[in-house]
C-alpha cells in the first residue's frame, strides 16, 4: 500500500517536472482548449454580466446545437491582465471602456470594440430603508453609514463624478473593492447607504432597495464587447458579439435593468 | 550556522537519491515566484512607490494592527493553551479542532463570520450598538479580524511547547511549595519560551498578511482600515507598479519574521 502510494506520488511529480519545463514559453500563445467534438467558445466576461450573459450562454448555445459556452467572470482589469499574460478567451466584454482600450492596445482584440450595454449608479439601501435615504444629499447626512467603491475601480469613479455634478461631498465609512463589496455591506445592514448599479441593486433580489437619483446620468457606464484575436473559430467569436448586441441580447440586458448603448 | 552543518558527521542518511529532484522542483516551485516579482519591480521608482502617503498609511496601519492583534494572541491564547494542553479537560480533541477552525477556514468565510456576530445587526452587534460601540468600519474590526485566523498559530505553537516539556520541573516546583502563579512564571514560561516567541512571530506574520477577514469584516478606507494587503489588491488596479513594490515590501517583511524564527530556532538547535 505504501509502496502504490509513493509511486503514484513519483508519477504526479514527473508531471510536475515536465509542466515546470514548458511553463515560461507557453505564456504568450493560446492554450490548449481544445475539445473533442462540438465547438467551443470562451467569453471572458465582467462579473456584473454574470446573470445576463449565462442566461445568453444557454440561448446561443440553443440557437448553435453542438456548441459549448464556457464563461469566466470577473473584474474587467482581473480579466484583461489574464488576457495579456496569455489566457485563452475567444470575446472579452468589459465593464468599462478603459479596461477594453488597455486589450485593444496589446492588440488582443480583432476589429473595433463595440458598445453594447450602458449602466447608471443608483443608490441601495437595507430593506425598508432605516436610515430615510431618499436623495444623493441624504447620503451625506451626518451618521449616514455610507460604502462607496474606491475610486481606483470603475463604479467609485463614477460615485465621484456624480457626487461634483451634485455638489456633495461623500463621506464613506469604507472604500470598497468591488460593487459586490459595496452590495454586501448593504445587504447585512452595516452600511445605511450604498452606491451600486441599477442592475446590482436589481439583481440582488429584494434583498436591498433601489433609490434612484437624478445625478447619476452624470455618470454613465459604456460596456464594450469584441472578438479576441488567436482563436480557432473567429466567426463563432463574432456570432457571439453579434448575439449579445441584437435582440435576443437586448431584452436580456434590458430585462436585467442595463440601457441600450 | 554553516560552520556547525560542516562539522556534523556525513554519514548514511536514509534518504534515497531520488527524493533530491522532487525536493528541488518543490524548492524552485516556492522561490522562482519571488524572483519573478523581483523582476517586476520598478526600481527607479521604487522608493517614490513606497513612500507615498497611501503606502505609508497602509504600512503603518498594517503594523500597528498586527502588533496590537499579536498582543491580544498573547493575552488570550496562552491560557487558551495552557488549559489545552495541561487543564483537566474533557474533549480536548474536539475543544483543539474549535481552536484551530480558523486555520483552516478560508478567511472570508472567517470575515462573514465575524460580520455576522459583531456587524450591526449580527447578534452580538446588535447589543454594542445599543451600547454606543461600533465594531464593523473600525480599526477594532481589522485587530479582531486579523486576531481570528492568527490566534491558532499561538495556541498550537505554543501547546506543542507545552506537551513536549511535560510537567516535571512544575510538579517539583510545586511540592518546593511555588505557588501555580509562581510556578508558572519561574518555570513554565522560561520553559517554553522559544515555543511562545515562535507562536507570536507567526501570528504577527499572519496578521499582517490578512486579507480576506480584513475585507469581509471591516471594509477598506485609507488610514482607519485598509492595510498592506488591502492597498496592494487596490492598488493593482490602476497602478501595478506600486502594487508590485508594496508586495516587495511585504515579501520582505514576511521574509524578516520568518528569519527572526527560524534563524532563533536553528540557532537553538545547534546549540544542542
Amino acid at each position: 500500500m505504501k509502496r502504490s502510494l509513493s509511486a503514484a506520488a513519483v508519477v504526479v511529480l514527473a508531471g510536475l517536472l515536465t509542466g515546470c519545463g514548458g511553463g515560461p514559453r507557453a505564456g504568450n500563445g493560446v492554450g490548449p482548449s481544445s475539445t473533442s467534438g462540438g465547438a467551443s467558445l470562451t467569453v471572458f466576461a465582467a462579473a456584473s454580466l454574470r446573470a445576463t450573459f449565462t442566461e445568453l450562454g444557454h440561448e446561443f448555445e440553443a440557437a448553435h446545437p453542438g456548441t459549448k459556452v464556457t464563461f469566466s467572470f470577473g473584474g474587467s482589469s482581473d480579466l484583461v491582465a489574464q488576457l495579456q499574460n496569455g489566457a485563452p478567451a475567444d470575446v472579452f466584454a468589459s465593464a468599462d471602456e478603459a479596461n477594453m482600450t488597455k486589450a485593444t492596445t496589446a492588440g488582443l482584440t480583432t476589429g473595433a470594440p463595440q458598445i453594447f450595454a450602458t449602466n447608471v449608479l443608483e443608490i441601495a439601501v437595507p430593506k425598508g430603508n432605516p436610515a430615510g435615504i431618499h436623495s444623493f444629499q441624504d447620503l451625506a447626512k451626518s451618521g449616514t453609514r455610507l460604502v462607496v467603491c474606491a475610486q481606483q475601480v470603475p463604479c467609485g469613479a463614477a460615485a465621484q463624478k456624480a457626487a461634483q455634478v451634485a455638489g456633495v461631498a461623500l463621506k464613506p465609512v469604507s472604500e470598497e473593492q468591488s460593487v459586490t463589496d459595496v452590495l454586501g455591506k448593504v445587504i447585512s445592514g452595516d452600511a445605511d447607504a450604498g452606491l451600486v448599479y441599477v442592475t446590482d441593486a436589481k439583481g440582488a433580489g429584494g434583498k436591498v432597495d433601489g433609490v434612484n437619483f437624478s445625478e447619476s446620468s452624470a455618470a454613465v457606464n459604456r460596456y464594450p464587447i469584441a472578438a479576441l484575436k488567436g482563436v480557432k473559430d473567429s466567426a463563432l467569436a463574432q456570432e457571439f458579439v453579434d448575439f449579445v448586441r441584437g435582440s435576443q441580447g437586448r431584452k436580456v440586458l434590458g430585462d436585467a435593468g442595463f440601457g441600450a448603448p | 550556522m554553516p560552520a556547525s552543518a560542516r562539522r556534523s558527521p556525513r554519514g548514511y542518511t536514509g534518504i534515497p537519491r531520488w527524493v533530491y529532484v522532487p525536493a528541488a522542483v518543490g524548492l524552485l516551485f516556492v522561490v522562482v515566484p519571488f524572483v519573478g516579482i523581483l523582476a517586476r519591480v520598478d526600481w527607479a521608482h521604487f522608493v517614490p512607490l513606497i513612500t507615498s502617503e497611501s503606502s505609508l498609511a497602509a504600512l503603518r496601519l498594517s503594523l500597528e494592527t498586527a502588533l496590537a492583534s499579536t498582543a491580544a494572541c498573547l493575552l488570550i491564547g496562552v491560557p487558551m493553551a495552557l488549559v489545552l494542553a495541561r487543564g483537566p479537560v474533557r474533549g480536548r480533541r474536539w475543544l483543539r479542532g474549535l481552536v484551530l477552525l480558523p486555520l483552516v477556514l478560508p478567511p472570508v468565510v472567517g470575515g462573514l463570520a465575524l460580520l455576522y456576530t459583531f456587524g450591526r445587526v449580527g447578534f452580538v452587534g446588535r447589543w454594542l450598538e445599543v451600547a454606543g460601540l461600533q465594531i464593523a468600519f473600525t480599526t477594532m474590526a481589522v485587530v479582531m479580524a486579523q486576531a481570528f485566523v492568527s490566534l491558532p498559530f499561538l495556541v498550537v505553537s505554543l501547546e506543542g511547547g507545552l506537551r513536549t516539556a511535560g510537567g516535571r520541573y512544575e510538579a517539583v516546583a510545586a511540592t518546593l511549595g511555588a505557588a501555580p502563579s509562581h510556578v508558572f512564571r519561574r518555570v513554565t514560561l522560561p520553559l517554553v519560551l522559544p515555543g511562545l516567541v515562535s507562536g507570536l512571530v507567526l501570528s504577527f506574520a499572519r496578521s499582517l498578511g490578512e486579507f480576506g477577514a480584513t475585507l469581509t469584516f471591516a471594509g477598506s478606507l485609507q488610514g482607519v482600515t485598509r492595510t498592506l494587503p488591502l492597498e496592494v489588491y487596490l492598488q493593482r488596479e490602476v497602478d501595478p507598479d506600486a502594487a508590485v513594490a508594496l508586495a516587495l515590501v511585504l515579501v520582505v517583511l514576511a521574509g524578516a519574521v520568518v528569519g527572526i524564527v527560524y534563524g532563533r530556532r536553528a540557532a537553538g538547535t545547534a546549540e544542542r
